[in-house]
């Protein structure tokens, strides 16, 4: 049992296996993704009732949740893949770790964007201290630090190696800065917003904002296969599979 | 006979204690750098005053944070020569090279870097907090949180300077990735300041320091000697 | 002067490397490179610049873990004897070390409490003295060491190799900066270590005037492009 793990652990740690892996599953992932995020959207945007208190300005909840859901869950893969790729010197778990940090930031950054954009007609200004906003601020800002740590290496190995060390440590105090966020927050008691949450969220609501949230999750899967298989590529540039996949082509 | 030299264990506290007189002595000598940073503190909280206004009910109310902001930027201005140094003399290939596990070396290192930059700090922070309008029992409680919070910070930004040392441009890359984590100390070190100064119950905020002071003490050492072998090794 | 049990060493090699391999940069250092080296053993690294003669230095010595291949130290895994090895060798590198505000003795007094070592107090203070009085630093203990020339730097970083018996010497270009005179007293003083049942691996461009029965050789440099 354990053999057979190991096995294909090494199989699919070689950056070959993954690539062709990838070849037959990408179609799939991004099927998945339009079938969930095209109606979802739809469903979300045009369909789903009006909130009685925000009007139609809560619909930007439909980007936003799946977003900062699909950050804070890129850092942790980060950290991960990251973390795989120190202990085991898996090439292809630094290649994945290296992917997720700009995509992650990207969420990061789109749901920073349309918090605050969301923010104008609920409160009246673009940015509110909200903990929520203010946490995910920080994780943006974590990520930026990877990143910037990334690209300051020279050797792809040395950079691989920091960056997992610093993602760990980061994924470590996550829990801890969103604690102290949340509780800063009820200290100073700034305005938060109030999606009507859970049981009493209303099917219409909740089915497209589901199927919103796991289509952002395959489209951040999509994104990170194809970003990696771009730098399984460019790495593996040299060797005899590359060589011949692009003469192929 | 083939008999192998038989292991002598270095004790723990040896090499510790060396590396922590070797690191104080070596900036007593270079004063210099160590008036530096006292001074960058110093000045930051000057210049707030002069930003803001000399108002006693602005300062009181702003002067925790401002406290605890520059003594952040103190300790994170001053770090980046805590490996640096070593790392350019060579002597960080030697300590890595000793039996002794590497994360005792780093605790000593850091407790000198704490001993030579947060101790002077936290002994002039009083005088500031008077220039800032903070009454005694809120200077009392603030002097408790920077001793309890400036460990935390050191240690941190150790593991900002431990992954940045084989690097030319240290400084600023530390910050970008040193300051999002020092959220955390930075709420709890003025909220904890700021209950005092209204008369609230601060104790909470203490504990969750102190807390937090245990944490990093025990886990930031084993990130940080992982960082610099990373460092050293490439 | 060596308690390494030295007739005895002779038998099972310090330090074995089995099909080392190295990369860097998408280009193969060196592969497939298999040595051993004993007590008693003067070995030198040869290859011309860029050829990896530094990089595999730090991998002997344990600086470095880039490489794939077996490592290890008097029969066992490095990765089970770092302890071990770290106390029973000595690296010598292209940076000394040696910290500038301090005194030579202060400088060599940290050095050996980093390695664990057994001394302490007089005995200490003693060794230190002697050590210093053989590369010739007598009178200088207690001079800060940026008072001391680029050459007297050196010789303080040197000193250190007579602190305490160790097994493996590891020298990456030991003679660098040191005038005739010291480079000589430098090649008796690595003789004497090996005929004491000590090992020498260096690293050097210097021709050396070491009796060539003595002296193995590690060849680099016929580097190939990676795959």
């Amino acid at each position: 049992m354990f053999e057979t793990i190991k096995l294909y652990y090494h199989k699919f740690g070689t950056p070959k296996y993954f690539y062709d892996l990838t070849s037959k599953m990408l179609p799939w992932l991004i099927g998945f993704t339009v079938v969930l995020l095209v109606p979802g959207v739809i469903l979300g945007l045009g369909f789903a009732p009006m909130d009685e208190e925000q009007g139609h300005s809560y619909r930007i909840m439909f980007i936003h949740v799946p977003a900062a859901s699909v950050a804070m869950s890129a850092y942790v893969m980060m950290a991960l893949a990251g973390a795989i790729g120190l202990i085991w010197k898996m090439k292809m778990a630094e290649i994945v770790a290296k992917c997720c940090a700009p995509i992650g930031a990207s969420f990061a950054l789109l749901c920073l964007l349309t918090g605050s954009i969301w923010g104008k007609p609920t409160w009246g200004t673009w940015w509110v201290w909200d903990a929520r906003l203010t946490s995910m601020l920080v994780l943006f800002f974590l990520f930026m630090g990877v990143i910037a740590l990334n690209n300051a290496f020279e050797s792809a190995q040395s950079a691989a190696k920091a960056t997992a060390l610093l993602s760990i440590v980061g994924v470590v105090n996550l829990p801890i800065i969103k604690y102290s966020v949340e509780w800063w927050n009820t200290l100073h008691q700034t305005a938060s917003i109030k999606v009507t949450e859970g049981a009493s969220m209303p099917a219409e609501m909740l089915t497209p904002l589901l199927m919103c949230i796991f289509g952002f999750y395959f489209l951040f899967s999509v994104l990170v296969v194809v970003a990696s298989r771009a730098e399984v590529l460019e790495r593996e540039q040299r060797s005899k599979w590359v060589k011949q996949l692009v003469m192929v082509e | 006979m083939a008999v192998e030299p038989e292991m002598t264990y270095p004790s723990l506290r040896q090499g510790l204690w060396a590396i922590f007189k070797r690191d104080l002595v070596i900036a007593f000598r270079q004063r210099s750098d160590l008036v530096n940073s006292l001074f960058f503190f110093i000045m930051v909280i000057t210049l707030f005053p002069l930003g803001v206004g000399p108002e006693p009910e602005i300062l009181s109310r702003i002067g925790p944070g401002v406290l605890w902001i520059a003594a952040l930027l103190s300790t994170l201005l001053s770090v980046d020569s805590l490996f640096r140094q070593d790392y350019e003399d060579g002597s960080l290939e030697i300590l890595l090279l000793s039996p002794q596990p590497l994360f005792i070396i780093v605790l000593g290192k850091i407790m000198a870097h704490w001993c030579i930059t947060a101790v002077p700090l936290i002994l002039v922070s009083p005088l500031l907090g008077v220039m800032l309008f903070l009454d005694a029992e809120t200077i009392g409680v603030l002097i408790v949180t920077l001793l309890l919070g400036t460990p935390v910070l050191s240690m941190i930004s150790a593991i900002g300077a431990a992954l940045t040392v084989g690097l030319r441009k240290g400084g600023v890359l530390i910050a970008v990735i040193a300051l999002p984590l020092y959220v955390p100390v930075l709420i709890f070190g003025t909220s904890a300041v700021e209950a005092a100064s209204m008369s609230l119950v601060f104790s909470g905020q203490l504990a969750y320091l102190a807390a937090l002071a245990i944490f990093s003490i025990t886990l930031a050492p084993f990130a940080i000697a992982a960082g610099l072998r990373i460092s050293v090794s490439g | 002067m060596l308690e390494t049990g030295v007739e005895s060493q002779l038998i099972s090699p310090l330090l074995e490397a089995k099909s080392l391999l190295c990369e860097r940069d998408d280009r193969v250092l060196f592969e497939e490179l298999s040595f051993a080296i004993t007590a008693g053993d003067i070995t030198q690294v040869e290859g011309p610049n860029g050829s990896g003669k530094t990089t595999l230095i730090r991998i002997l010595c344990g600086l470095s873990s880039a490489y794939e291949g077996q490592l290890s130290w008097r029969g066992r895994p490095m990765s089970q004897c770092r302890e071990q090895f770290c106390q029973q060798h000595i690296y010598f590198g292209h940076l000394t070390g040696i910290k500038a505000p301090l005194s030579a003795e202060e400088n060599l007094r940290w050095m050996a409490q980093c390695r664990g070592s057994s001394l302490k107090g007089l005995a200490l203070d003693n060794a230190v003295d002697q050590a210093l009085a053989k590369v010739g630093l007598h009178g200088f203990e207690d001079a800060p060491v940026y008072t001391l020339s680029a050459g007297q730097k050196r010789r303080v970083a040197l000193a250190r190799l007579f602190l305490e018996p160790v097994a493996l010497w590891v020298l990456d270009e030991p003679f660098t900066a040191i005038d005739r005179n010291g480079v000589a007293e430098l090649e008796s003083i690595i003789e004497q270590h090996a005929k004491q049942g000590g090992a020498v691996v260096l690293t050097t461009h210097h021709e050396l005037s070491i009796d060539p029965s003595h002296l193995k050789v590690i060849r680099l440099g016929d580097a190939r492009e990676g795959l």
